[in-house]
């Protein structure tokens, strides 16, 4: 019984185990799943929400939250068709378009820092703010023509392997992020500002320019994950991973980020985020559509912070009741 | 010593009169700077297009933020106790259609029992929320982002097992009449709305709960303190947001009468707009109902002054941002300067 508790105490544990049942429970379901070419589409689906995952976790860890990365996306993906339909140079298109994503992340950070506003209400302006920006320049239109060593890089694997290239990329930004949080003296500075904002401040650490920081790169980084989406669906459209917000903040509380910050580590949100993907993988093989999906994602985001937190509550009765029984064999 | 620990007391009193004289006046200030805006797009538009000025255009105008001004009043009362409820667009969405499809399926049905189907729905989907926040303890942002995509997908699994659009002639014109009766030459709509905006502004003025609601908004460890159950609160505002959206939802079947399961969506970001550019503090404990009015019928009049001066409708979206990204702003502003002028004031004292 206490060998089970202390193990359910590691997050990361549980949800390699989530993740093992989650991959039986495929196999078992589908005989499609456990096909190289299914493994491609798994990995394919989930980078552009894995990628915006790892700014989102400094961001969370350190108690803030940016709503605004989808639509980030989204004005990213319609700049860079936008500007390969006038200018036919993709380089160009698509430097302006990761351009965009840090002003966009600059903006937000701005706000946050300088003029103290809270980032929920600030990025859910801009949650609607780029999204409306988006269809300002391109309307109702759809940019498709791109040139194929483009679209190429959006679905085509590296050879040998049946990883999607954009898998490549998302692995060195792991590698990055993991070195940084956890074994950094600024990794260490982001949990001590989740903990205690004040306490970090007088220990001087530079709170505002440190958030304006990773708004600049949650802003970047999801104007990387717009090229990718562009290119995987060879198709600039301003209405382009709307919603993805969901599974981004999804994956990252269900990797073990404590909301109010200071807690979560980068592993257990890698492991969440291939959990969210072949859920969805498995739900997409059994023909169930992408909105009904969403009802077990959003069931998913809220049972990740509600579970543990009714855990808790349990364990506290729990150890009332003890010391209740304990006190009156005593008398 | 008598003496002066009087004296501290009078001007204690004398202090604390002040403030709450001060935080009167931005309210009304807050308000009255909204009428000016709303002034403001009336005179620029009005010159550039003189039909923007007829009274069935001011008319059309309300009838189109009626709506949205029921689900803004259960907004507010989330707002005032510092949560937020994102569900709103999808619960609406969800009671609308269930509703039309209640009378697609039984059109003899009490046009009576369709409008409490209605609201009992959106009631129980407000209650799931205030669950979840208030003795779940999870932050509303989440909670409610959470179900914003749970409750949107039930309706897809609602719709996939019924129908995938109810349409205007599948049910009965009683129903749509609720969007269309006038009274007194005023339609229902716009009557319904300015009474529920009235009860709903006139219970959070004088009831013990409405002052109760501003205190937990303002200040919840010391609300906690004098001893007012902020989790009851909470959960009634969810539960009351769940109730209007119900209200709503039965109102939009009626009034745009073919409904699909999409309907309603992104509705959230308006209402959030509204409720901001209103004047209800998004760290909760100040607002009003009639803030909250004003703000969704400057939105209104703005979306309708870009139909008539022909402006992209797709600037719509970021000008509802925009208008959420200022509003914050200026709140913040306020909120600082009144700070200062507390604080002087009480070194002056």
């Amino acid at each position: 019984m206490k060998k089970l508790a202390s193990l359910l105490k590691t997050w990361e544990a549980l949800l390699v185990v989530l993740l093992l049942v989650s991959i039986l429970l495929g196999s078992l379901l589908s005989p499609y799943f456990l096909s190289g070419f299914n493994f491609y589409a798994i990995t394919s689906n989930i980078m552009e929400i894995a990628i915006m995952a790892l700014p989102m976790t400094l961001i969370i860890i350190v108690g803030e939250i940016d709503l605004s990365v989808a639509s980030v996306l989204g004005l990213a993906s319609v700049v860079l068709g936008f500007l390969w339909q006038r200018s036919n140079s993709m380089p160009l298109a698509i430097i302006v378009a990761l351009l965009v994503g840090l002003v966009a992340g600059y903006f937000n950070g701005v706000l946050v820092t300088r003029l103290a506003l809270p980032s929920l209400v600030i990025t859910i302006g801009t949650l609607a703010l780029f999204r409306g920006l988006a269809y300002v320049v391109l309307g109702d239109q759809a940019v498709s023509n791109f040139p194929t060593a483009f679209t190429n890089f959006g679905f085509s694997t590296i050879p040998g392997t049946e990883l999607p290239w954009s898998g490549l990329i998302f692995a060195a930004l792991v590698l990055i992020f993991a070195v940084v949080l956890h074994f950094s003296r600024l990794g260490r500075q982001l949990y001590a500002m989740g903990n205690n904002k004040e306490a970090a401040r007088f220990a001087g650490i530079n709170v505002a320019r440190i958030k304006l920081a990773l708004f600049i790169l949650s802003g970047l980084l999801a104007a990387l994950a717009g090229v990718i989406f562009t290119a995987r669906f060879s198709s600039a459209r301003p209405d382009n991973a709307v919603g993805f917000e969901l599974e981004v903040v999804t994956v990252v509380l269900l990797g073990g980020v404590d909301i109010f910050g200071g807690r979560g580590t980068l592993p257990g949100v890698v492991l969440a985020t291939f959990i969210v993907a072949i859920l969805q993988n498995i739900l997409g093989l059994k023909n169930i559509s992408g909105d009904i999906q969403s009802l077990a994602i959003g069931l998913l985001l809220i049972v990740s912070v509600l579970g543990p937190n009714l855990a808790r509550r349990i364990q506290v009765v729990v150890a009332r009741r003890r010391l209740a029984v304990g006190s009156s064999k005593q008398v | 010593m008598t003496t002066t620990s009087k004296e501290v007391a009078r001007v204690k009193q004398r202090g604390l009169s002040g403030q709450a004289r001060l935080l009167g006046l931005v309210s009304r200030v807050r308000e009255l700077g909204l009428l000016i805006v709303l002034l403001l797009i009336i005179v620029i538009v009005g010159i550039q297009a003189p039909r923007f000025l007829s009274i069935n255009n001011f008319e059309q105008i309300l009838l189109s933020v009626a709506i949205l001004a029921i689900v803004a009043v259960g907004e507010t009362l989330v707002v005032l106790a510092r949560n937020v409820d994102l569900s709103v667009g999808s619960t609406v969405g969800f009671t609308a259609f269930v509703t039309a499809y209640f009378f697609k399926e039984l059109p003899h049905a009490n046009l009576l029992l369709g409008i409490l189907l209605g609201c009992g729905l959106g009631l129980a989907l407000g209650m799931v929320n205030g669950l979840i926040v208030s003795f779940g303890r999870v932050p509303s942002i989440v909670a409610t982002l959470g179900t914003l995509y749970a409750y949107r997908g039930l309706v897809f699994i609602f719709a996939a097992n019924t129908t995938s659009q109810v349409n205007a002639s599948d049910v009965p014109t009683d129903y749509l009449a609720l969007a269309t009766t006038q009274i007194f030459g005023i339609p229902a709509l716009i009557l319904i709305a300015a009474v529920v905006a009235i009860i709903v502004g006139y219970f959070l003025r004088t009831s013990q709960s409405g002052r109760q609601l501003y205190a937990v908004g303002s200040n919840p460890e010391a609300a906690k303190m004098i001893g007012i159950r902020a989790d009851r609160l909470i959960f009634a505002a969810f539960s009351a947001s769940g109730l209007l959206c119900g209200l709503a939802g039965v109102l939009w079947g009626a009034r745009f009468a073919t409904v699909d399961a999409t309907n309603a969506t992104g509705l959230e970001l308006q209402v959030i707009a509204a409720v901001v550019v209103g004047g209800v503090n998004i760290f909760g404990g100040s607002g009003t109902i009639l803030g909250a009015m004003l703000g969704a019928i400057v939105l209104g009049t703005l979306e309708n002054a870009l139909n008539i001066l022909n402006i992209s409708q797709f600037w719509l979206q970021a000008i509802y941002g925009a208008a959420i990204i200022g509003a914050v702003m200026l709140d913040a502003f306020i909120t600082r300067w009144l700070q200062r002028a507390i604080r002087t004031g009480r070194k002056r004292a």
